[in-house]
């Protein structure tokens, strides 16, 4: 069945809280207003205000609250509109949710789900189109997602609920209407994954930049992989690909400095230096605030031609 | 103008093949820098300087032979003012660019991927260009096995020495059996205190025994030259080391007998890895002031060395094994070992080689000082 992103997130949250009644969702305008980007349409109606739950514009309370419920035994979603927005509940995420089982000597674990969106292309400008997920990923005691495809939009929100410990879960405003098949099997939240097989060169990614590189694919064959967990990071796959193709970019949404982009390629210097047969590039974010005008926002951002240009580069 | 002359790297030793300049032209050089590679019968040797100063001027073309005293190098010495060394001779080196991939699979099909040429970015060597070249070069012959000829040289280096040896110097022999209960018991303790990689063994006890013992003994350390005993204050202790190939060297350890266990633990293990690589340097070959035979790993009872000349007297040691031994007025069973001495004549007498192989044996008893 073809379905778009957005529809495939719906699902996923329809399973979640119809499957355990210990989940329940709660953000800003996730009730009546049926989600910002209507992913939450109809749920009040059907799972009453006790599980779909309206927040006050407090990010840094409604966080905390999560990670009161579920230290309490609860299997709380939290949305949080954007990433952009998430900077206000840091403290509740990675100095409570993701320490607290450490500093509890394992006597509390924090199963707390937090859905956010990320990423720029929409003409919102500077402050509505951030990349943060290499924030996260940086700290131990969070596991962090991204959702890619439309078989994760639907699978991984269930997958992360499993978990005993947080997880942030990155969804992309950008690829909302995007369409795909989906597969009835369930997601594994752990691994990176294959989306397109290649030879030439090995294109890594994630999130809204997948389609892209899946484009820039057709053109130089290339081999792409979608990290889909960005904590923890599976690099078998890549390791793997690189003994074949021996070149690869690096393609993320965020700013290059201290990226996720940054942790590959020390990893592939670390774990497969003598596979390489190029050094490995990478084509990120320009380290500017995102601009309003469009044709400024775009040369901005990762880009097919951009990546086709850096694979490139890679032959003489 | 200082000349720096090929030295003698061994007594056996008439001329070497120059190999290789570890300098250029311009370069400053001080008291023990390695400045060239000379092959001898025996080895590979990394020649030290042992003057200071600018080398004005390389003498030597690698691939050619020499005779020992022949002028290599031209130096200017110390407040001598250096000719201009003209700035083309002076090569800037610029690193080849080699990927990391390319240099793995070169290495693994036996290219040279020194000679690939390079098509990746920036002209860098790829796996593609060394598939080029693979597919360009017939199969690679397998190492040649060191040539006959080399272990022959070897074979005719030691006989050239041991000849001379037994031709010029008139040898005496003498051996005493040394209870080594005490140095045996001790070391098993030290060694039980230290990691793995910092073990002793009971052949280094033996070394610094000998360099120690040599100390009321100068008539046996040193060299006999122009018909007269030059001693040495210090002890340089060559080591005997046989060649997996066939074969052995003696090269130098310096001053063993100022040096800690430790340091002539990690000297030793040094030593017998670069004698094995062929990398010797110069002054270890040249400097043995007495050397030291331990055939104990072989099992034999007892050695009977003969002296390599220019020394004046070589110890030995035969196998560390237990033995009947009258012990507090007791009979038991005991570590021992057999030690000898060869010396000359010319320079010492038996009693002096006796008093010396008591000394020694003494020293063993009291291992917590060395």
């Amino acid at each position: 069945m073809t379905i778009t992103y957005r529809e495939a997130l719906r699902q996923g949250l329809y399973e979640a809280l119809e499957k355990d009644e210990r989940a329940f969702l709660m953000g800003e305008d996730v009730g009546k207003y049926g989600g910002t980007y209507a992913v939450s349409k109809g749920m009040l109606e059907k799972f009453g205000p006790e599980r779909v739950r309206d927040a006050p514009l407090s990010e840094l309370g409604f966080v905390g609250a999560g990670v009161g419920a579920a230290l309490g035994g609860m299997k709380p979603i939290v949305e949080v509109m954007t990433v952009n927005f998430i900077m206000l509940a840091l403290d509740q995420i990675v100095n409570t949710a993701a320490m607290l089982r450490h500093m509890s000597g394992g006597q509390f674990s924090v199963p707390l789900v937090v859905r956010t969106s990320s990423g720029a292309g929409r003409q919102l400008a500077a402050q509505h189109s951030q990349a943060f997920e290499a924030w996260f990923a940086h700290v131990p005691g969070l596991r962090v997602v991204a959702a890619a495809t439309v078989d994760d939009a639907r699978g991984l929100l269930g997958a992360a609920l499993a978990q005993d410990d947080p997880v942030v879960l990155f969804e992309y405003p950008a690829l909302f209407e995007m369409k795909g098949e989906i597969a009835e099997k369930s997601v594994d939240l752990r691994s990176s994954k294959i989306r397109r097989q290649g030879g030439r060169v090995t294109l890594v990614t994630y999130g809204a930049c997948l389609p892209k590189a899946l484009k820039a694919a057709e053109e130089i064959d290339a081999e792409v992989i979608d990290l889909r967990s960005l904590r923890p990071l599976d690099m078998q796959p890549i390791l793997e690909s690189l003994r074949k193709t021996r070149r690869a970019v690096v393609v993320d949404e965020g700013w290059k400095t201290c990226s996720l982009a940054a942790e590959i390629v020390a990893r592939i210097m670390e774990q497969g230096f003598y596979d390489l047969d190029a050094p490995v590039a990478r084509v990120c974010r320009e380290e500017v605030p995102i601009p309003y005008a469009r044709h400024l926002e775009e040369a901005a951002l990762p880009q097919v031609d951009k990546i086709v240009a850096a694979a490139k580069g890679l032959f003489a | 103008m200082i000349e720096f002359k090929l030295p003698s790297l061994g007594a056996d030793m008439e001329e070497g093949k120059f190999l290789e300049w570890k300098v250029k032209a311009g370069d400053r050089v001080k008291r023990g820098d390695i400045v060239a590679v000379v092959e001898t019968p025996k080895a590979a040797v990394e020649v030290e300087i042992w003057d200071e100063g600018t080398v004005q001027e390389l003498v030597a073309k690698p691939g050619e032979s020499y005779p020992v005293g022949a002028v290599l190098a031209r130096l200017a010495g110390a407040g001598e003012r250096p000719a201009a060394v003209s700035p083309e001779k002076r090569t800037v080196e610029v690193r080849r660019r080699i990927s990391p991939a390319a240099r793995k699979h070169a290495e693994e099909h036996g290219i040279d991927v020194e000679k690939v040429e390079g098509t990746g970015p920036g002209g860098s060597v790829t796996v593609e260009d060394v598939e080029k070249m693979i597919k360009a070069a017939p199969a690679p012959k397998p190492a040649a096995a060191p040539s006959a000829d080399a272990a022959g040289a070897m074979r005719r280096a030691i006989a050239a020495a041991m000849s001379r040896s037994k031709r010029e110097i008139p040898h005496y022999y003498l051996s005493e059996t040394i209870p080594m209960l005490r140095a045996s018991e001790w070391l098993a303790r030290e060694n039980e205190k230290r990691p793995v990689t910092g073990r002793l063994l009971m052949a280094v006890l033996q070394l610094k025994a000998v360099a120690l013992a040599l100390a009321k003994f100068p008539d046996l350390n040193g060299f006999f030259r122009d018909g007269a005993h030059q001693p040495s204050a210090a002890v340089h202790a060559g080591v005997a080391i046989s060649l997996r190939q066939g074969g052995l060297v003696a090269p130098a350890i310096h001053d063993a007998q100022a040096k800690t266990l430790d340091a002539l633990m990690k000297d030793l293990a040094d030593l017998v890895k670069r004698a094995r690589a062929g990398s010797l340097r110069s002054s270890e070959m040249s400097d043995p002031t007495i050397t030291v035979t331990n055939l104990g790993e072989g099992g034999v009872e007892a050695v009977f060395p003969v002296i390599y000349p220019p020394q004046v007297a070589i110890v030995g040691f035969g196998t560390l094994a237990e033995r009947p031994w009258a012990h507090d007025s007791g009979l038991r069973a005991i570590p021992t070992v057999v030690a000898s001495v060869a010396a000359d004549h010319r320079v010492s007498d038996g009693h002096r080689g006796a008093l010396y192989l008591a000394e020694l044996a003494r020293i063993l008893q009291e291992p917590e000082k060395l």
